[in-house]
């Protein structure tokens, strides 16, 4: 393959004339004709089908939706599938997971931004910054009774969201790992995948806090000791996902499955070896400089590493999805992956959401908590006990 | 019960944490405190009964759970069953995920609106700030004028020994201070 045909989209763009992308989707429901047959496999119903083709092989097809009423009372047979969704699809599961982490770490995040809110709302002159923050810090007043009860309720959320994140990311993995294809049938799938989620998530988070950290001046909040703690954190989750990949081709390996085997050879030796082995380099070799103390606490230099890290977690999805799905079972239906512009452009659209989402948010709320600031205790006195102090109290009242 | 009541202010979590509990065993009634963040032991040195939130959460966890297995135990066995290979209909193991994060969202979303319930936290509230550096560096002690024996004065002066910033009296008004 050339250069020329990877960037085909580009082209496109540059010269109208050709537009093969277009092309692409008019094919893609041509057909010449339309004849009758019926899915086989596991099913016991027969349903009709209309089945769309051209030039001999199947390109789409409708339910025919032909059966006779059973019964009066019973629903039709066709379309053959519940009225309710399929309680039993890994996909099913992954809508539940994923809006329900949506959810209870958006209320977490704002449940923890009300005090914020509230000082906002005491501190700021009138105008539109006060009654926005006077709306969402819900009338919030310091009452040391709604603090105990506030304190119960973030608790309770933080050890709810912590399974979640679990949750979460096990059932991504089981999209794949219920599925028959080779490379993604492997039930090492849901703890490698949890581990995958936490090293890039703390990848992420540390590229985006050492940029946050230098421009808005918050060196005395988010300290060295901070950063290197959770490098630390970062270097052993790496370890993990280093342990995963071996795992996967010790399993293929053992497995004796002709079509396992070959997957992993060809994810390490085929046409995307290149993308393997960005991924093992940037995910697995250059973490282990963090072993050492003085990488760890020279700043720029961490925060290369982790922008490997980055780049490499992307080419773990990217190993995953493109080189099992372009070598599968049948060699009739290899392929080479090359992205379409609707593809780059999702990419480059996702970025754009996410870092306007996160500049605002800098840009408008408090980027650290302010109320648990507060209480770091720099010039607390070392005795916090009420016991100790009512005695000391009774001394002093005496 | 007299509805006077006296505010004590303090720059320091310690004195509050100290005083309130000094207070406390001399048998002054402790109406509520004020403070910019959550003062560890200040609970305790209040006397509050630990929240019942938890409550709230595990009940609605175990209904989302038990919810969510009835429904879907009913939609694959009950209303609409379908003979899929002569798999099973009803199988409890694939029921779980879905179950769980029912169970995690009811018990979340359940416990912070129990919480806005309680506190009552609701957006366009007028809150009843009883001074504006509460919510920033300050803290107030609310100490309630119980009974003919209240003095004032003797207040005063055992709170002097707390690093008290200044005490003041005011009317109490279903939870305003004016």
């Amino acid at each position: 393959m050339t250069i020329r045909d990877a960037i085909a989209w580009i082209r496109d763009e540059v010269d109208p004339e050709g537009r093969q992308w277009e092309e692409f989707y008019r094919n893609r429901w041509q057909h010449d004709k339309v004849v009758r047959s019926t899915h086989g496999v596991n099913c016991t119903g027969g349903c009709t089908w209309n089945i769309h083709v051209k030039d001999g092989i199947v390109t789409w097809e409708l339910q025919g939706l032909d059966y006779p009423e059973l019964e009066a009372g019973i629903p039709p047979y066709e379309p053959r599938g519940s009225l309710w969704v399929n309680f039993k699809s890994p996909l099913l599961w992954d809508v539940f997971a994923i809006s329900t982490y949506l959810l209870v770490s958006a209320i977490f995040w704002y449940v923890g931004l009300i005090p914020d809110l509230a000082t906002i709302r005491d501190r700021s002159k009138p105008g539109w910054r006060k009654r926005i923050s006077s709306m969402l810090s819900l009338g919030w007043d310091g009452s040391a009774r709604t603090w105990h009860r506030y304190e119960t309720v973030y608790l309770l959320l933080a050890g709810l969201a912590t399974p979640l994140v679990f949750s979460v990311h096990t059932i991504v993995s089981m999209d794949f790992a219920t599925s028959v294809i080779p490379g993604w049938h492997t039930t090492i799938f849901p703890p490698y995948f949890v581990a995958g989620a936490i090293f890039s998530g703390l990848a992420m988070v540390i590229t985006l806090m050492l940029i946050a950290r230098k421009t808005m001046n918050l060196e005395n909040y988010v300290t060295k000791k901070h950063i290197e703690r959770m490098c630390l954190l970062m270097l052993s989750m790496g370890c993990i996902v280093g342990l995963a990949y071996g795992t996967e081709f010790f399993m293929a390996a053992y497995s004796g499955s002709p079509y396992e085997q070959f997957v992993f050879k060809n994810r390490a030796l085929g046409p995307m070896s290149w993308a393997y082995w960005t991924m093992v380099t940037c995910n697995v070799f250059i973490p282990q400089l963090l072993w050492f103390k003085k990488v760890r606490t020279i700043l720029p230099v961490v925060f290369v590493i982790v922008i490997f890290v980055n780049i490499g977690m992307w080419f773990e999805r990217f190993v995953i999805i493109v080189t099992s799905l372009q070598r599968d079972f049948l060699t009739s239906s290899w392929a080479h992956y090359v992205p379409s512009i609707i593809e780059v452009a999702t990419l480059i659209g996702s970025f754009g959401l996410f870092f306007t989402c996160f500049l605002l948010f800098c840009r408008i709320a408090p980027v650290i908590a302010i109320a648990e600031i507060k209480g770091v205790p720099h010039l607390k006195k070392p005795e916090k006990n009420p016991e100790k102090i009512s005695s000391k109290v009774e001394e002093k009242t005496a | 019960m007299s509805d006077r009541v006296l505010l004590a202010t303090f720059d320091h979590e310690d004195d509050l944490l100290n005083a309130t509990f000094a207070v406390r065993q001399k048998g002054w009634r402790i109406v509520d405190a004020f403070t910019p963040y959550a003062v560890h032991g200040l609970d305790r040195a209040m006397g509050l009964k630990q929240s019942r939130l938890t409550y709230v959460c595990f009940v609605f966890g175990m209904l989302g759970a038990v919810g969510m297995l009835s429904f879907e135990h009913w939609v694959a066995a009950v209303t609409w069953p379908i003979d899929v290979g002569g798999k099973p209909w009803n199988s409890l193991p694939s029921d779980v995920p879905v179950a769980f994060e029912a169970a995690v969202l009811l018990a979340g979303v359940s416990s912070v609106l129990a919480l806005f319930g309680v506190s009552r936290l609701f957006p366009g509230k007028q809150p009843h700030i009883v001074s504006p550096r509460t919510t920033d560096d300050q803290f107030v002690l609310v100490i309630e004028e119980s009974d003919a024996k209240f003095d004032v004065s003797t207040v005063n002066l055992f709170l002097q020994q707390f690093n008290v910033i200044e005490t003041e009296e005011r009317i109490s008004n279903q939870g305003q201070y004016s």
